[in-house]
C-alpha cells in the first residue's frame, strides 16, 4: 500500500470522462470549418479579427480575475476561447481592432464576469458583445466585405449589404422579390458561403457539419437547433406563401444571416439555455418567432442576435416551468 | 412643442394624484394596530436577528417579550444582563439574572496531536463529512476541521487556525448566541460561564473509546483515568463512558485537576502562568490553548 | 428492442472482471466480527454474553422491532468481546466478537446440499421462517425481507419480481450465484410464489449476462408463470421502481412502494438465501462477495462468511496493489468507501471494490454550466443541480417540494457533472435534513 493515506468519500467512485473543459474544446474543434471557409472568403482580415478577438477575451478574463476579483483563474477552460471566437464570428472582417477589444471587454467583463463568471451568466457573452457593438456603432457593423475578391486586400475592402440587408432595403423601397432575387447570391453561394456577411455566419455547410459534430459528440441536444430553425423555415414559410413578392422564401431565411450560426452556436450555449428537452424546445421556438419577426417586420435586417438575448432572459423562468416529469407522479408537472 | 409638454406634465400629475389617492386608501384599509411597546422594545434588542433567544429575529423576540406574562425565562443572550434589565424595566416585568457564558471548543485533537488516517473528499462541510464517516483522524468524536462553527457565526468570532486545523473563539467577540453549538454534528463547543477575567477550566476531550483506543488516535485524548476526578475538592467531576466532565457551576476554579490529567487534555485558559514544572510542558503541546488564551488579548 | 426502463440511466464501463471465475469458499477466518446493525431499521439486540460458546447457526442477536432482523453466528466458536468497532457507515458500532473453535469440525464441513424441489412448508410457516433466519435483502439494501413480504389482507399483488440484474459495473456475485444456483434460485422462487399465493414470476436479467439468460430460459421452459426477461443494459436498472417499470410498465407511484402497483422484488441472493433457509435450514450467516479492482491479482466471487474482516478477503485475492487509494464496500456507484481493512463483511456487502491511485480522486468541482446532463440522466425525473444548489443555500423546504426524497441516491448524476460538482452529496444531505424536519412536524 501505498504511504498516502485511502481516501474516504461518497459514492458514485466513478466518474464518467467528461469534463466541462472537454465539452469546450469540442466546441471550439466545432468551430473550426466555419472559420476555415472565412478564412478562404475574406483571407486576412478573418484572420486577424478571430485573433484580435480571441486573445482580447483571453487577456480580460486573466486580468479581470487575476486584479480586480482576485479569484482564481480560469482562462484555460475554454469558455473565454469560444467567448472570443464566437464574437469574432459575429463580427464583419473588416472591423477596426480596437472596436473588437470593446466588444471583447463587454462580452468578458460586463456579460460574463459581472454576473460570476462561467455559469452565472445569464446572456449568451458573445451576443452582448456583439449586441453592444452593433448599437453602438452600427455604420461599421453593418457594412460587410463582400465575398472572395476581398481575401487578399485589406485596407481597401469593398463593402457591401448581406443577403437580408439587401432584402430588406429593396423591399422599403418598393422592390419585389423577383426584382432583389437577381442581387442576392444564390442558395448554393449562400450554402457554400460565397456571400457577405459577419466573419462565421456565411457558410451555411461549414456550420452544419460542426452542429453535427457537436450533436454527435453529445455536447448539444438536437431539440434547439432543429426547434429554432423548425420556426424559422414555417413562419418565414407562411409569409412566403401569402404574398411572395413581398417575403422572401424560407430557404434564403435559413441560408443567410445568422440562423444557423445562431441555432447550432449561440443558443445552444449550455450556460444560458434551459436544462430540460421541454424547455429547450420552448426557448428554440421563441427565439425563432422573435427572429422572424425582427426580419420582417422591425428595423434591423438580422434579428437572430437580438432573440436569443430576449430568450435567454427568459430561461430560468422556463427552467421553473418546465420541469421534468417526475418518476411516479400522477398528474404532468405543470405546463402553462 | 408646448402642448407636448402640457401633455406630458398632465398626465403625470394626474398619475401621481391617483396613485396617491389609492395608496391613501389602502393604507387606511389594510391598517394593522401594533403595539407600540413592541417597537420600543425591538429598538432596545441588539438587533443582531442571531435567532440566539429561540425566536427567528429580534422582532418576534420582543412581541413575544411584550405578549408574554412572565418573561423569566427568556433571555436575549447577545444583549445579556444589560439589554434584559433595560427590557425589565420598559415592561414592568422582572427577568432572571444569567451569568454570561461563552463559547469553548471542546477539542484539542490538531494535525500534530492526533494525525489523518484517511482523506476525506468531498464538500468541506462538517454536516457533510460527518454524514459520510467518522472523520479522517481515528477519533469519531473530535473536531472534524471543516468550520461549519466560523461559517454560522454572525459575530465573526470564531476562525479556523491553520496550524491546528481547529476552530478557535474569540472570547471578547462571542455573545453566546449559540449558533455554532448547533452547527457542530459533533456536539464540541458548549457554552461555559464567562466567570471572572474570563478564567475557565474545562476538558478538551470528547472522546469516549477507552484509553488506550483514544490515546492511540489523539494523544491528548481524555483516557478516562478518573485522576481528575479523585483530585477534585468540590466534586465537580464527572466520569462518563470512559470521559471526564467537568460542572461549571460546581467547579471553583482551583486548578488542581490540570497538572494531574497525563494526557493533559484538561483546558485552562487565562490563568496566570504558574512556576511548577508540569506547566513548561503543558504549554509546549497545548498549541490550541495557547493560541486561545493568548488571542483576545491581541485581539482587544 | 430489449425492454428498460425510459426515463434516464447511464452506461458506465461495465469493468466485469470476474464474471467466469467460479464462487470459491472463503477458508473459516479465526475471529468474526459480527456487528448489530447489518439491515436497514432497528438494530438486534444482543443475547449472548462474553465466553458463551455458540454454535453455527445459533441466534446471537435477536430482532429489535418488526423493521429488524435476527443475527445467526456464521462459526461456532466462543464471544470473546462486545466491543465496538468501525463498519460500513464509517462509525463505530456494536459489534459481537466470535473467536473460532478450530477444534469444532461443524466449522470446516464444506456441506453441499442436494437440490430439494418439494415443499412441505405451509405459507404461514415460510413467511415466519424467513423472519427468525435473519433474511434481508442481499441487493446491498438489507432491507429486512419478511416485512417486504408481509401484504395486508386485501392489497392486489399479483407478481413477484426477481432482479438479476446486477447493473453495479464490477459486481457479479449475483452473476456467478444465477449461474452456479440456477435450480435452487428457481425453487427458491417458487417457494415466495406459494407463500404469496401468486402464480406469476418475470426474472429481469440484463443482456450482458447472456449465459443466466440461456440458464433459466431453459430452466423456465416447462414452468408455467414464470417468465425470463433480457433487459438493456443501463444503469440503475437494479432499482426497484426502474425494474418494475422496465418489466410490468408499471410506475411506481411517488413515495410509494412496488406494493402499490401489485408487485414484490426479491434480488436473486436473497432468494436463494430463501431457498436455504427453507429448505435445508440454513440462516443466512454466508453470501457471496465479489472481490474486485483492475489491479487486483486474483479478483474473485467468494462465498463469505458474515463478519469476516475485509482485510481477510484482500489477502485471499493476493493483498492490496500497489497504489491502492480507496476500498469500496459495495459496487463502485452506490457502494461505500470504507476507512479501514478491519471493517467486516456484513449481509449487505456484495463486493468489496480495489480503487487505485489514478481514478480515486475526485475531480476539483468547477462552476455548475447548466449543462442539463443531470437532469436528462436522472431515473427519477429529478433536477440534481436544482436540488443541490437549494440545500446549499439551505432551503430545506423548497428542496422537498422539488421532491428530494423521491431521489434513489444512485449517483448517475455525480457521474454525470462535466464540473465535477457533488451533487449527490448535497442531495444526501438534504434529504437528511427534509427527513428530520418532517418527523419534527409530525
Amino acid at each position: 500500500m501505498s504511504n498516502q493515506p485511502i481516501i474516504v468519500s461518497a459514492s458514485p467512485h466513478v466518474h464518467s470522462d467528461r469534463t466541462s473543459k472537454k465539452l469546450m474544446y469540442d466546441v471550439v474543434i466545432a468551430l473550426i470549418p466555419a472559420f476555415l471557409v472565412s478564412l478562404y472568403v475574406f483571407g486576412v482580415g478573418a484572420l486577424i479579427v478571430t485573433s484580435v478577438a480571441i486573445i482580447s477575451c483571453l487577456l480580460f478574463e486573466y486580468l479581470i480575475q487575476r486584479y480586480l476579483l482576485k479569484t482564481a483563474v480560469t482562462i484555460n477552460d475554454g469558455s473565454a476561447l469560444i467567448t472570443g471566437i464566437l464574437l469574432a464570428f459575429n463580427l464583419p472582417s473588416n472591423l477596426p481592432i480596437w472596436m473588437i477589444i470593446v466588444g471583447s471587454l463587454v462580452a468578458v467583463g460586463v456579460a460574463k464576469l459581472s454576473f460570476g463568471g462561467l455559469g452565472f451568466n445569464i446572456f449568451n457573452p458573445a451576443l452582448v458583445g456583439r449586441v453592444f457593438l452593433l448599437v453602438s456603432f452600427p455604420v461599421q457593423m453593418t457594412m460587410w466585405p463582400t465575398a472572395v475578391e476581398n481575401s487578399t486586400k485589406i485596407a481597401d475592402a469593398v463593402t457591401g449589404a448581406t443577403p437580408l440587408g439587401i432584402i430588406k432595403e429593396g423591399l422599403m423601397f418598393g422592390e419585389t422579390m423577383t426584382d432583389l432575387s437577381s442581387k442576392i447570391p444564390s442558395n448554393m453561394d449562400m450554402l457554400l458561403g460565397i456571400t457577405g456577411g459577419s466573419l462565421g455566419e456565411m457558410s451555411a455547410i461549414a456550420l452544419l457539419i460542426g452542429g453535427l459534430y457537436l450533436i454527435i459528440r453529445k455536447v448539444i441536444s438536437w431539440h434547439i437547433p432543429v426547434a429554432m430553425l423548425g420556426t424559422i423555415a414555417v413562419m418565414t414559410g407562411i409569409f412566403w406563401l401569402v404574398n411572395p413578392e413581398h417575403y422572401a422564401n424560407p430557404l434564403i431565411h435559413i441560408l443567410s444571416g445568422g440562423a444557423i450560426l445562431g441555432a447550432f452556436f449561440m443558443a445552444t450555449d449550455l450556460v444560458t439555455s434551459p436544462v430540460t428537452k421541454k424547455g429547450m424546445v420552448i426557448f428554440a421556438i421563441g427565439i425563432g418567432v422573435i427572429t422572424v419577426v425582427i426580419r420582417l417586420f422591425g428595423a434591423y435586417p438580422e434579428g437572430v442576435s437580438f432573440a436569443i438575448i430576449i430568450m435567454n432572459a427568459f430561461v430560468p423562468l422556463i427552467n421553473s416551468y418546465f420541469k421534468p416529469r417526475r418518476f411516479g407522479a400522477k398528474i404532468k408537472s405543470k405546463i402553462v | 412643442m408646448t402642448d407636448s409638454v402640457l401633455y406630458s406634465v398632465l398626465l403625470l400629475a394626474s398619475l401621481g394624484v391617483i396613485a396617491s389617492v389609492v395608496l391613501y386608501i389602502v393604507s387606511k384599509k389594510f391598517y394593522v394596530y401594533e403595539n407600540p411597546l413592541i417597537a420600543e422594545v425591538e429598538e432596545i434588542l441588539p438587533a443582531a436577528n442571531c435567532g440566539g433567544c429561540g425566536s427567528p429575529g429580534c422582532k418576534s423576540f420582543a412581541d413575544k417579550l411584550v405578549n408574554t406574562e412572565d418573561i423569566s425565562d427568556l433571555f436575549c443572550p447577545v444583549g445579556g444582563n444589560d439589554v434584559m434589565k433595560l427590557v425589565a424595566e420598559k415592561l414592568g416585568k422582572t427577568v432572571a439574572e444569567k451569568d454570561p457564558t461563552v463559547a469553548v471548543v471542546r477539542c484539542q485533537g490538531s494535525c500534530e496531536v492526533r494525525p489523518k488516517t484517511t482523506e476525506y473528499q468531498g464538500p468541506r462541510t462538517c454536516a457533510i463529512s460527518a454524514m459520510i464517516y467518522s472523520g479522517e483522524t481515528d477519533c469519531q468524536y473530535g473536531c472534524l476541521g471543516d468550520g461549519d462553527c466560523v461559517a454560522v457565526c454572525q459575530f465573526d468570532a470564531m476562525y479556523m487556525d491553520e496550524e491546528t486545523g481547529l476552530p478557535v473563539v474569540i472570547t471578547d467577540k462571542c455573545t453566546s448566541c449559540g449558533a455554532c453549538v448547533d452547527a457542530c454534528p459533533r456536539d464540541i463547543i458548549e457554552m461555559r460561564p464567562k466567570n471572572k477575567r474570563d478564567l475557565k477550566i474545562y476538558v478538551g476531550c470528547l472522546n469516549e473509546d477507552k484509553g488506550g483506543i483514544a490515546k492511540k488516535a489523539c494523544s491528548v485524548a481524555c483516557i478516562g483515568c478518573s485522576k481528575c476526578e479523585d483530585v477534585c475538592p468540590k466534586d465537580a467531576i464527572t466520569m462518563f463512558n470512559n470521559l471526564a466532565y467537568i460542572d461549571p457551576v460546581l467547579c471553583t476554579l482551583c486548578r488542581k485537576c490540570v497538572p494531574v490529567c497525563p494526557t493533559n487534555s484538561i483546558i485552562e485558559t487565562n490563568f496566570p502562568p504558574r512556576k511548577e514544572k508540569p506547566v513548561v510542558k503543558k504549554v509546549e503541546s497545548k498549541v490550541a490553548v495557547n493560541v486561545e488564551s493568548v488571542k483576545p488579548k491581541t485581539d482587544a | 428492442m430489449l425492454k428498460t426502463f425510459p426515463k434516464g440511466g447511464i452506461h458506465p464501463p461495465e469493468n466485469k472482471l470476474t464474471s467466469s471465475k467460479n464462487i470459491k469458499r472463503m477458508p473459516v477466518p479465526k475471529v468474526v466480527y459480527v456487528p448489530i446493525s447489518q439491515h436497514i431499521g432497528i438494530p438486534s439486540e444482543i443475547v449472548v454474553n462474553v465466553k458463551d460458546k455458540v454454535e453455527i447457526g445459533q441466534v446471537i442477536a435477536k430482532s429489535g422491532g418488526f423493521v429488524s432482523s435476527n443475527i445467526h453466528s456464521p462459526v461456532a466458536g466462543t464471544v470473546t468481546k462486545l466491543d465496538k468497532i468501525i463498519d460500513t457507515s464509517g462509525y463505530k458500532k456494536q459489534c459481537i466478537v466470535i473467536r473460532t473453535d478450530v477444534k469444532n469440525e461443524s466449522n470446516f464441513e464444506e456441506i453441499e446440499y442436494p437440490l430439494k424441489k418439494e415443499i412441505e412448508l405451509q405459507p404461514k410457516e415460510i413467511l415466519q421462517r424467513i423472519n427468525d433466519f435473519g433474511i434481508v435483502g442481499l441487493g446491498g439494501a438489507t432491507f429486512p425481507s419478511h416485512v417486504k413480504l408481509n401484504v395486508k389482507e386485501g392489497v392486489k399483488l399479483d407478481c413477484l419480481v426477481i432482479n438479476g440484474v446486477e447493473c453495479e459495473p464490477y459486481l457479479t456475485a449475483d452473476h456467478r450465484l444465477m449461474l452456479e444456483k440456477g435450480e435452487e434460485i428457481l425453487v427458491g422462487i417458487k417457494i415466495l410464489m406459494h407463500a404469496l399465493h401468486i402464480d406469476k414470476a418475470i426474472i429481469g436479467i440484463e443482456n450482458n449476462k447472456k449465459d443466466a439468460i440461456e440458464i433459466f430460459k431453459n430452466l423456465t421452459s416447462t414452468e408455467k408463470g414464470i417468465q425470463v426477461a433480457a433487459l438493456q443494459v443501463k444503469y440503475p436498472q437494479g432499482g426497484e421502481k426502474q425494474l418494475v417499470r422496465a418489466l410490468l410498465k408499471r410506475e411506481v407511484p411517488k413515495n410509494g412502494l412496488p406494493l402499490d402497483v401489485g408487485v414484490i422484488v426479491h434480488n436473486v441472493g436473497t432468494i436463494f438465501a430463501i431457498y436455504q433457509a427453507i429448505q435445508h435450514n440454513k440462516p443466512l450467516i454466508e453470501r457471496v462477495v465479489t472481490v474486485t479492482g483492475k489491479k487486483v491479482e486474483n479478483a474473485s466471487n467468494f462465498w463469505v462468511k458474515i463478519g469476516t474482516p475485509i482485510s481477510d478477503l484482500i489477502t485471499e485475492v493476493g493483498g492490496l496493489p500497489e497504489g491502492t487509494r480507496k476500498i469500496v464496500n459495495g459496487g463502485p456507484m452506490m457502494g461505500k468507501a470504507i476507512k479501514n481493512t478491519d471493517v467486516p463483511v456484513t449481509k449487505g456487502t456484495s463486493g468489496i471494490l480495489v480503487i487505485s491511485e489514478d481514478e480515486a480522486s475526485r475531480g476539483e468541482p468547477k462552476n455548475c454550466i447548466r449543462c442539463g446532463e443531470c437532469v436528462s440522466v436522472c431515473p427519477m425525473g429529478l433536477e440534481p443541480h436544482l436540488l443541490m444548489n437549494l440545500t446549499e443555500k439551505g432551503f430545506y423546504e423548497k428542496a422537498s417540494n422539488e421532491d428530494i426524497m423521491t431521489c434513489i441516491e444512485c449517483g448517475s448524476c455525480s457521474y454525470v457533472c462535466p464540473s465535477h460538482r457533488p451533487l449527490l452529496d448535497y442531495i444526501r444531505f438534504g434529504k437528511n435534513i427534509v427527513k428530520k424536519l418532517e418527523t419534527a412536524k409530525n
